[in-house]
């Protein structure tokens, strides 16, 4: 694969105007643009040659509401000592941050280059425009985000629900829709036919989060 | 004046429960007469929210969920997993590992590509390739098994290595009230060596076996009327649609990451990627035979590597992967490494990595993004089926009823990736 670096040297005196910031890591190159340039932005990457980002490989949703928020406290021992079972994280802990981001990965066939494209939505209005015009595939992904995270691609002719059931009500991928769901249904015998009730699943933590924020894991380098 | 009668397009559905279907797929088409005008395929009948129900599980848990992914190409869901959890760590497996790693890679895409032969063939019509083709993934799902206990779902691949190393014995099958002692040693005849030595048998047989399926299609004039010229796509239109893989190979676009993007060490292997020319399901299937017999070629190297060379197959960093059994009996730190590894697992430091394979159906990548935690914060799986499937419309649109079916297996589309 080529240079990275270069690419982002490029891509910050191209387009300073676009985008808000650059990061590598990982050997990875992460651009954040706002959601009102993602469009132009793109539209840039896949017709200049130099750039030649024609392949569309992802596009996805991220929910950053419980982002570093473990469930298990281990840098400070608590008055109450250890216990068995956790409760589920419930608060918005996340509050200085923006909720959403739909994360793009391109990759160029001609120069052998990847690219990530970040963009942060709010939580009260998470709309970004659609990229379906600029690249063909994005249809699916981004009914799929749709479907998973409640984000609205403007300008998408057909923002339909994806893999979730018909009817479904909810966005399931979002951080405080719970793992076992909200209804179950069972068939009821009396009225002889399927139906739909509340889960009676009790919500519960096998392994609880945690967060080692300690050297141990540090290998390699 | 007599009022002429009104004409309209004919919808109807095709699956969930069919079997040409490849799974719980629906679609939904839109004919005028045989013409197919508009399909609109409805996914989501098999959607597990796997990618979920690994946020709420350590990193280690979630392997064996990888290979219900694409559920005829375990081990490489796994390898893509296991390569951006090792990204993000920072560790890198063993030599022998990575080639072993490379060598069920392979093994799992002519496992692939032997099924989507057999299924395709069959729903086409010809019914013989399927037994075919079953023969032969039979004995490579004993493979699987000799080597991880399972025949489908793995979990063999680990980060930092594999689970353990190949087994000196082949299981053998047992006499039985059905089959006598002299069938037996029959079809026990390549199990006496180790599994190393069965792999290399079944790679000097299976160029042989190819040049049957060969024969039974690639000059059969049935074949070449229901597949030449049908569902073709142009190699900037398959870039637009981000068709990868085959799919991609197929409309002559030269790209594989085994070549362009080398992960383990598939730049120290010779291969050569196959191309087609016209984009059409024949050239699809053209490109996927050849891929068969470069996956053999590939396993034939590894295996002389691996019968040359030994060493360790996983890496001694204990924080990421377990000790020894043997050392857990006489030392406590390893307990405590045992312990703290199958309870809490490992932490993963916070960023943010996408690792992408060569999977036989295309470009197979797991988007990791950890927050410093046990959990994966988000995995999100780029199936290389799902941009197939949603360019099917525009493959279809134009052709017969009779085409969907061929075109629709010509993608090899499999649910449990595609629904997630």
């Amino acid at each position: 694969m080529s240079d990275v670096n270069a690419l982002e040297e490029k891509i910050k005196t191209h387009y300073a105007a676009l985008i808000q910031s650059t990061c590598i890591a990982l050997n990875e190159l992460t651009v954040e643009v706002s959601p009102e340039f993602i469009r132009p932005f793109c539209l840039a990457l896949r017709n200049e040659s130099e750039f030649d980002f024609k392949l569309l490989i992802d596009v996805c949703g991220v929910d950053y509401l419980h982002y570093g928020v473990a469930e298990w406290e281990t840098e400070s021992s608590t008055a109450t000592g250890f216990e068995r079972g956790r409760e589920a994280i419930l608060s918005n802990t996340n509050k200085n941050k923006k909720r959403f981001a739909v994360v793009y990965h391109l990759l160029s066939l001609t120069n052998n280059q990847r690219i990530r494209i970040r963009v942060y939505l709010d939580e009260n209005n998470p709309t970004v425009d659609s990229l379906i015009e600029i690249f063909p595939s994005a249809n699916w992904y981004e009914r799929e985000a749709f479907d998973l995270y409640g984000i609205m691609f403007k300008g998408h002719p057909d923002l339909r629900r994806l893999l979730t059931d018909y009817g479904f009500v909810g966005h399931p991928f979002r951080k405080d829709f719970p793992l076992s769901g909200k209804v179950e249904v069972r068939y009821d015998a009396k009225l002889g036919r399927v139906i739909y009730q509340p889960v009676t699943i009790e919500p519960r933590i096998l392994e609880p989060k945690v967060i080692r924020s300690d050297n141990r894991y540090k290998v390699g380098d | 004046m007599e009022k002429l009668p009104e004409l309209r397009n004919y919808t109807f559905n095709f699956g969930p429960q069919h079997p040409a279907a490849h799974g719980v797929l629906r679609l939904i088409l839109e004919v005028d007469g045989e013409t197919v005008m508009r399909v609109d395929p409805h996914i989501g009948l098999l959607h597990r929210a796997t990618e979920k129900l690994a946020e709420s599980k350590p990193y280690n848990h979630s392997i064996g969920y990888m290979d219900r992914f694409d559920y005829v190409s375990m081990m490489c869901n796994e390898h893509a997993y296991i390569l951006a959890i090792e990204k993000l760590v920072n560790v890198q497996a063993p030599i022998r590992a990575q080639y072993i790693r490379v060598m069920f890679d392979e093994i799992t895409r002519i496992l692939n590509h032997l099924l989507w032969l057999g299924s395709h063939a069959l729903d086409i019509g010809a019914m013989t390739v399927f037994l075919y083709c079953f023969r032969e993934r039979e004995e490579l799902l004993d493979c699987y098994e000799a080597v991880s206990g399972s025949r489908m779902h793995a979990t063999y691949f680990r980060p930092g290595g594999v689970y353990r190393d190949l087994p000196e014995k082949m299981p053998k099958y047992k006499p039985s009230r059905w089959h006598n002692e002299k069938d037996i040693a029959e079809w026990n005849a390549n199990r006496e060596g180790s599994l190393l030595d069965f792999i290399s048998s079944f790679t000097e047989r299976f160029p042989k076996l190819i040049n049957e399926y060969e024969t039974l299609l690639t000059d059969n004039r049935i074949w070449k009327q229901r597949t030449v010229d049908i569902g073709i796509i142009s190699a900037e239109r398959a870039v637009a649609m981000g068709l990868t893989g085959p799919m991609l190979r197929g409309s002559g676009v030269e790209w594989d990451l085994r070549k362009k993007q080398p992960y383990e060490i598939y730049n120290q292997l010779d291969f050569d990627i196959p191309v087609g020319v016209n984009g059409d399901c024949y050239d699809r299937y053209l490109v996927r035979v050849e891929e068969m017999r470069q996956s053999n070629s590939i396993i034939k190297q590894c295996v002389e590597w691996l019968q040359k060379n030994s060493g360790p197959v996983m890496i001694e960093n204990h924080k990421i992967a377990p000790p020894p059994r043997v050392e857990m009996k006489k030392s406590m730190e390893a307990l405590i490494h045992h312990f703290k590894l199958m309870t809490e697992g490992y932490c993963l430091p916070e960023g943010e990595a996408y690792a992408a394979i060569e999977h036989p159906k295309g470009e197979f990548g797991i988007y990791l993004v950890s927050d410093g935690a046990n959990k994966p914060y988000r995995v999100k799986v780029r199936a290389a089926g799902f941009p197939h499937l949603a360019a099917l419309d525009e493959l279809i649109r134009g052709h017969m009823i009779a085409d969907v079916v061929a075109v629709l297996s010509s993608l090899d589309i499999v649910l449990g990736e595609i629904d997630r």
